[in-house]
């Protein structure tokens, strides 16, 4: 039942908000931050007492560390079923973590019609918190949907119309269609394999469990495998697909960049890691070459479109989808430690981009602009905001401490055995990466000022907000070990079912 | 039997006779409210009778057959005939001149298109199909004051009329193959030999119907009628009216398997993947909000055309589930339409521009707007997103595979156009000329009909096992089995 108070609370939430906008601006964001509070403590709770080492090599059954389940729509053997694994758990906190962010981070930029920004707000996070949670493919798709709905209006109602006609209005247009369509192929896909399940047994059935065991011809595991890889990578983004990012990036207010790039990517690889891989594991092995090969050239391309922006949030996108390579790389590589690492760098670029852009939103509050050409020599006039942004720009680059540099060495460590040259040319990304975070530094803070009078500095909820993610990246760079075991049993499953062999447990103990 | 008969033909006896009943009291008094209370009577009680012919369907009798679907289709229509009533005394209060009339006209269609779902011989079918199609010429027409509305009215009266042509010479050559009026003897001769005339009365005959339904090539009137005509006169055409003839082509679909040959099925792709394609394509430009549904109305239709081409398995309960989705959506669309019109006289309020920032002024109504657009779209937690569902499974399962990307890049290019619309409705309000509904549109019927609606698509769309329970149990009675 806690479960489904953690869909519930953030929706209520929002509903509250916007009925409460009467009482005026603070009530409405207290409230706000008091639900993904409670949010947050639940999670935070339900870490401490549940048991996340559940063995679960014997291949019998996936444990789920708590369960939920009842009858939704018969006809078809759906059902309304939730369960919670060391992955989810993991997620939803950071999905609560970040949903936090995102009110403080609004606290003073959003001023119009708060009651119903916050409504959209949480209700993003009750989506991708269903969205974590479901383990039926019907209820899956359905948060999977129903999350880009407020999304749409929060990028739509209080994003930036920037120049030349790419207005916020088109750019949430592009994002909604992008993840719609990509979606309905996934729809196609789970029909397509709760029918072939239907034809070999005689009953509906959209669990989770039970269509993990379906028997498939090789050629439809195929063209349903690449249903449902073609709607995660639309949100991954992978490149080819990757269109809505920028444009929904550098027209979104901070709050739904953060949510954007913190949680909404990640729901893509939770996804691949959740139900791509283990539902297809022989099709998925086959694709892996291509889909790491994707991966790299995602890193190639996020990294050199990186150099040329002149805004500073489509640049912070463009680095995403080079981190998101490495993430594709890392799923696909096959290896247990991979699986690890994706683990570590999904949370590591949500801290660090979200890190970014609300610090490119507090420039945007002290400058008006996100021109990179109109900043400059920055550093001195700031306060201490220059030295967060010196720190996340060296945690995107991945230098060791920070949490990146611990996924992006398990990533590119667990896949060398499989390919080698994958991770050669993987690791020349690295150096790329280097160089378009220092330019990013150095367009921003370096250099000679324009103008000498000094900004406004930091207060003290956006210092409290930065030291927070701080403390979290050296936290997990330095000790990632309480992570790694919340999920060890999760990511050992999914590499059982992905490369079903002998080896799982023996690499398992060596990437202890 | 003779019971049975009657009571399944008890709905369309108490509809027809309110219709006369509504008729009588004009003539001795002129009375708005009075004529829309009998009229929502006369329906409700019909409604009420549907549940008593559900007990002994299937009936046969020589021009009709009362099967699950024809009651399913009853249910679709005498319910949106009252949406439609009740939206009416809303609209037709500002009108200047005769409103009671409409109520007749109303209940007339009504009948026939009861009349059209369960037809089982070309004469009742041409009987109901006319029956629907006559009185809609005036409803469409009667606000004849204003130019667009007769424009309607006689635009639809002529090309309903040579589809009526069209629909007449098929059948007459379907006679001169077979020798027989009667639906099934008539279908079972063909599945015989099917011969020239034959293919060619088929041929004609969906013509006739596809321009009722209008599917693409036959949807040219669409637009203009729906931008035309009077609110509830457009939404009797959207929901009752192509219920009734959809229904008609799905019950002879299922039930009779000449219809099922590889070359019909070829043609109903080609009409399905058109309208779902133009019919989208179209609305993307579109600023006027009936004129948008009106070519939203042309895809559905193209998606609902998958149902005919499967005829099969799933087919049916596919159909019913989708008509009522697509029932509740456009309903209270329109209704939210009807409610701003009808504080002044004139043309609709249809424009876009006319529900810019329309939250911040009628926070609840919009709502229901918004959740009209996203049901239509299929988002899930309404009532589309069940719809589409059971469409996309329906060809999932037949292995459509063109039919299936027919939806998605469907679907896909209809968000921009209903997304448009919702973002109109939230965005700041300009300074310009306003039509609003009035202040107390929430505690009148009208208000409260759409209120309920809205509520209805999300709780089925939460919940939809009663749905989707009706119709399966409807479309499993199924069969055009003579008398």
């Amino acid at each position: 039942m806690i479960l489904v108070w953690l869909i519930v609370i953030p929706f209520l939430g929002g509903l509250l908000c916007w009925q409460m906008e009467r009482l005026g601006d603070r009530p409405t964001r207290s409230i706000a931050l008091v639900t993904m509070l409670i949010e947050l403590l639940i999670s935070l709770w339900l870490w401490a007492r549940l048991d996340f080492q559940l063995p679960a090599l014997d291949g019998t059954a996936t444990q789920w560390a708590l369960e939920y389940q009842v009858a939704w729509i018969q006809r078809f053997g759906i059902s309304f079923h939730l369960a919670l694994d060391g992955l989810s758990l993991v997620l939803i906190a950071l999905t609560a973590f970040l949903g936090v962010l995102a009110v403080l981070c609004s606290w003073n930029e959003i001023v119009r019609r708060i009651g119903f920004f916050h409504l959209n707000l949480l209700w993003i996070l009750a989506g991708v918190t269903g969205v974590f949670l479901a383990i039926d493919l019907f209820l899956f798709f359905f948060f999977w949907e129903l999350m880009l709905v407020p999304m749409y209006f929060l990028i739509a109602l209080w994003g930036h119309s920037g120049s030349k006609g790419q207005t916020r209005i088109g750019a949430a247009t592009k994002f909604f269609i992008y993840t719609q369509a990509s979606g309905l192929l996934m729809l196609v896909s789970i029909l397509g394999l709760v029918f072939a399940h239907h034809a070999s047994t005689g009953e509906y059935s959209f669990s989770y469990q039970v269509l993990l065991n379906t028997t498939l011809s090789p050629t439809l595991s195929r063209w349903l495998m690449l249903g449902f890889f073609i709607a995660f990578a639309v949100k991954l983004p992978v490149v080819p697909l990757h269109g809505w990012l920028p444009d929904a990036h550098a027209q979104a207010p901070t709050a739904g960049s953060v949510d954007l790039a913190g949680i909404l990517l990640k729901t893509a690889a939770y996804g691949m890691l959740r139900f791509a891989l283990p539902l297809f594991p022989e099709a998925s092995q086959e694709f892996a070459p291509i889909a790491m090969g994707l991966g790299l050239l995602g890193i190639y391309y996020g990294a050199v479109l990186a150099c040329g922006q002149q805004n500073v949030k489509r640049f912070i996108a463009y680095t995403s989808i080079a981190h998101m390579g490495f993430v594709l790389i890392g799923i696909y590589s096959g290896s247990a430690l991979a699986l690890q690492g994706v683990v570590v760098l999904m949370l590591a670029h949500a801290f660090s981009a979200a890190g970014l852009f609300i610090l490119s939103g507090q420039l945007y509050e002290r400058l008006h602009t996100r021109e990179l050409g109109k900043m400059g020599g920055l550093w001195n006039r700031l306060g201490s905001l220059p030295g967060f942004w010196l720190f996340f720009i060296a945690a995107s680059l991945g230098i060791p401490v920070t949490a990146n540099f611990v996924g992006e060495f398990m990533v590119l460590f667990g896949t060398f055995p499989t390919a080698p040259w994958v991770v050669v040319i993987a690791s020349f990304g690295l150096v790329l990466a280097a160089i378009y975070s220092l330019i990013l530094m150095q367009r921003v803070h370096y250099g000679p000022p324009s103008i000498k009078t000094p900004l406004k500095g930091l207060d003290i909820r956006e210092f409290a907000m930065m030291l927070s993610i701080v403390a979290l990246l050296i936290w997990l760079g330095v000790y990632p070990q309480p992570l790694l075991d919340t999920t060890e049993a999760t990511m050992n499953e999914v590499y059982r079912l992905f490369e079903p062999s002998d080896t799982a447990i023996t690499l398992t103990q060596e990437a202890r | 039997m003779p019971i049975a008969a009657a009571l399944a033909y008890l709905p369309m006896i108490l509809v027809a006779a309110t219709a006369v009943a509504v008729m009588l009291g004009i003539a001795w008094r002129r009375e708005h409210a009075v004529t829309v209370a009998v009229t929502v009577l006369g329906l409700g009680l019909a409604l009420i009778a549907q549940a008593f012919a559900w007990r002994v369907i299937p009936v046969h009798t020589p021009l009709l057959d009362l099967d699950g679907l024809a009651l399913l289709a009853g249910i679709l229509i005498l319910a949106s005939t009252l949406a439609c009533a009740i939206l009416s005394h809303a609209y037709l209060e500002s009108f200047h001149g005769a409103r009671e009339e409409f109520y007749i006209l109303l209940l007339c269609a009504a009948t026939g298109g009861l009349v059209l779902a369960a037809s089982s011989h070309l004469a009742s079918l041409f009987i109901g199909l006319e029956l629907l199609s006559m009185p809609l010429y005036g409803m469409l027409a009667y606000a004849f004051h204003e130019q667009r509305s007769l424009e309607a009215g006689i635009k639809y009266l002529i090309l309903s009329a040579v589809a009526s042509a069209f629909l007449l010479f098929g059948m007459a050559l379907l006679y001169a193959q077979t020798g027989d009026l009667r639906l099934d003897v008539l279908m079972g001769s063909l599945s015989q030999n099917t011969g020239a005339w034959g293919l060619a009365g088929i041929g004609l005959m969906l013509v006739g119907l596809g321009f009722k339904l209008s599917v693409v090539p036959f949807h040219l009137w669409t637009p203009d009628v729906y931008e035309g005509g009077p609110g509830p006169a457009t939404t009797f055409l959207a929901t009752a009216s192509k219920v009734a003839v959809f229904m008609l082509l799905l019950r002879l679909m299922l039930s009779t398997p000449v219809l099922q040959g590889e070359w019909l099925r070829g043609v109903l792709t080609g009409l399905a993947l058109a309208s779902m394609l133009v019919g989208n394509l179209l609305a993307l430009t579109q600023s006027n909000l009936k004129r948008i549904l009106g070519y939203s109305s042309v895809a559905h239709f193209g998606y609902l055309l998958i149902v005919l081409v499967v005829a099969d398995g799933l087919a049916a309960e596919t159909g019913g589930v989708y008509l009522i989705t697509y029932v509740l959506s456009t309903l209270a669309a329109f209704g939210v339409v009807i409610l701003i019109s009808s504080t002044a006289g004139g043309e609709d309020a249809a424009g876009l521009h006319y529900y810019r920032g329309l939250f911040w002024r009628r926070p609840y109504l919009t709502a229901v707007l918004t959740v009209a657009m996203l049901s239509l779209a299929g988002i899930p937690a309404t009532v589309g997103f069940i719809g589409k569902f059971y469409l996309i499974a329906l060809g999932v399962e037949a292995q459509r595979w063109w039919l299936v990307g027919g939806i998605i890049v469907g679907s896909a290019i209809g968000l921009y156009y209903y997304l448009r619309v919702t973002i109109t409705l939230f965005l700041a309000q300009p300074g310009m000329r306003r039509r609003d509904a009035s202040d107390d549109w929430g505690t009148r019927a009208g208000g409260l009909l759409v209120l309920g609606l809205a509520g209805l698509v999300i709780l089925l769309g939460l919940y939809p096992a009663p749905m989707i329970e009706l119709a399966q149990t409807l479309s499993g009675i199924v069969g055009l089995k003579g008398s």
